[in-house]
């Protein structure tokens, strides 16, 4: 088995043409970052607008661990049988399975900021929009970049399956190599997206640590796992 | 029971084994992995980001893996339920050693010194006081699992994802949407027998809070 995966791996046709490697990877690429950036755009502002205000709380944590029961294949299917086919209604469903991790970690960041320095930048007469904008949103970054990373990662995964909605990308290979039983190209394919998204996770792993200001890299260190911080404490 | 051409009964039976076993084995297995952790920095070093990696394997990529590195056959069950025995590991292994470390020195130290054993002072004294931490992990995994057995539709393995498979091929979303109405109700009831049971377990938890 080995051999042949070695040979799926040298044939030219993996290296050049619409359905080669390169070209697979760029499109599972080009899919998460569509999906990750339209879910951003929604749960980060909002996530950081309900931790300011405290109010919705309850809302965002029953939402956040409500959709992480949701199953990925059925919400894939449900959105394609309902939407049709396409790019638009698999990457619906994609932003929708992005959003949870994002929206809480905008919300925990700054509802976690310190109370001390929050009250101390309302005392010297900040406005509401500036203690959000410069005190409580830079002290949020490592957990916001802990729901980044958390919800990128399930958007590679969650691609990877909807290659059986007709989506194109790297779970191509497993789910076309399985129906016509060459396994080689399965291995191949699940090789190759196991190895992106470990490249993925310690890219953006090293971009936190990068962004993260020194005194907080001790504590983005020690900060819990997104996936294990089921409960938002409020 | 049986709706659209299905045994209901018999899916959700497939789908709760598949999804049960397997974070029971992997909490039995992360226990002493996590208590090495929790003992040895050097091995917390190599198993903390090993387990992230694995975590961090796509769901389908991982099942199709198992044949090969354990020969199980490509159509086996073994392949979704090994599958999330590994990410169950991966994610509690990281939970057993926090939840150990949050356990007060002083309590431990007491422990030795009125004459536990170390098997005893774990079982007794470490296990107990971690009990909270952990739940909050394997509800994590046992959420994740009930979700994730039904990507194992997609290599022929049965679990109410196929109905989302079989409803997709004959486009019937009715019949995905009861596949995934069925998916998230078992995974919340099974969210609520661990909470259930952590706090059972825990009684001066809520003595102390008075809740």
């Amino acid at each position: 088995m080995l051999g042949r995966l070695v040979d799926w791996f040298s044939a030219p046709a993996q290296w050049s043409g619409p359905q080669a490697i390169p070209a697979r990877v760029l499109e599972h690429l080009g899919y998460t970052l569509l999906a990750v950036v339209i879910a951003a755009v929604i749960a980060l502002p909002l996530g950081a607008l309900i931790g300011h205000t405290r109010r919705g709380e309850l809302a965002v944590v029953g939402v956040a661990n409500g959709l992480r029961a949701l199953p990925e294949l059925g919400v894939l299917v449900l959105f394609v049988l309902l939407l049709g086919l396409g790019l638009l209604p698999p990457t619906l469903a994609l932003v929708l399975l992005a959003i949870p991790p994002m929206l809480a970690g905008a919300y925990s960041g700054v509802a976690g900021a310190d109370p001390g320095a929050v009250d101390a930048a309302r005392g010297m007469g900040m406005r509401e929009s500036q203690i959000l904008l410069q005190v409580e949103v830079p002290s949020a970054v490592p957990l916001v970049l802990g729901g980044v990373r958390f919800a990128t990662l399930q958007v590679i995964a969650t691609a990877t399956i909807a290659a059986y909605v007709g989506l194109g990308g790297l779970g191509r290979y497993i789910l076309d190599g399985f129906s016509v039983r060459d396994y080689p190209q399965v291995l191949g394919g699940a090789l190759v997206v196991a190895v992106l998204s470990i490249v993925v996770e310690l890219v953006l792993q090293g971009l936190g640590r990068l962004v993260t200001p020194g005194p907080d890299r001790a504590r983005l260190r020690r900060a819990p796992h997104p996936v294990t911080t089921r409960e938002v404490s409020p | 029971m049986r709706a659209f051409g299905y045994d209901i009964g018999e899916l959700v039976v497939a789908h709760v084994l598949l999804a049960l076993v397997p974070v029971l084995v992997g909490l039995v297995i992360a226990l002493p992995l996590g208590w090495w952790a929790h003992r040895s920095p050097g091995a917390r070093r190599v198993l903390v980001p090993l387990s992230g990696a694995l975590y961090t394997i796509p769901s389908l990529a991982l099942i199709v893996f198992i044949p090969i590195l354990v020969g199980t056959p490509i159509l086996s069950p073994l392949n979704v339920g090994l599958t999330l025995v590994i990410y169950t590991v991966a994610l509690l292994v990281r939970s057993v050693a926090e939840a150990l470390d949050a356990v007060p020195v002083t309590v431990t130290t007491a422990a030795v010194a009125v004459g536990y054993q170390p098997s005893g002072l774990f079982f007794g004294v470490q296990l107990p006081l971690a009990v909270p931490v952990l739940t909050a992990g394997i509800r994590v995994a046992s959420v994740s699992a009930f979700s994730l057995v039904t990507v194992g539709a997609l290599v022929g393995v049965q679990s109410l994802g196929t109905l989302m498979t079989d409803g997709f091929q004959q486009a019937y979303p009715a019949m995905v949407a009861a596949g995934i109405i069925g998916s998230i109700v078992l995974a919340f009831v099974f969210d609520a027998l661990w909470l259930a049971l952590g706090r059972a377990l825990t009684p001066w938890v809520r003595a102390r809070t008075g809740v």
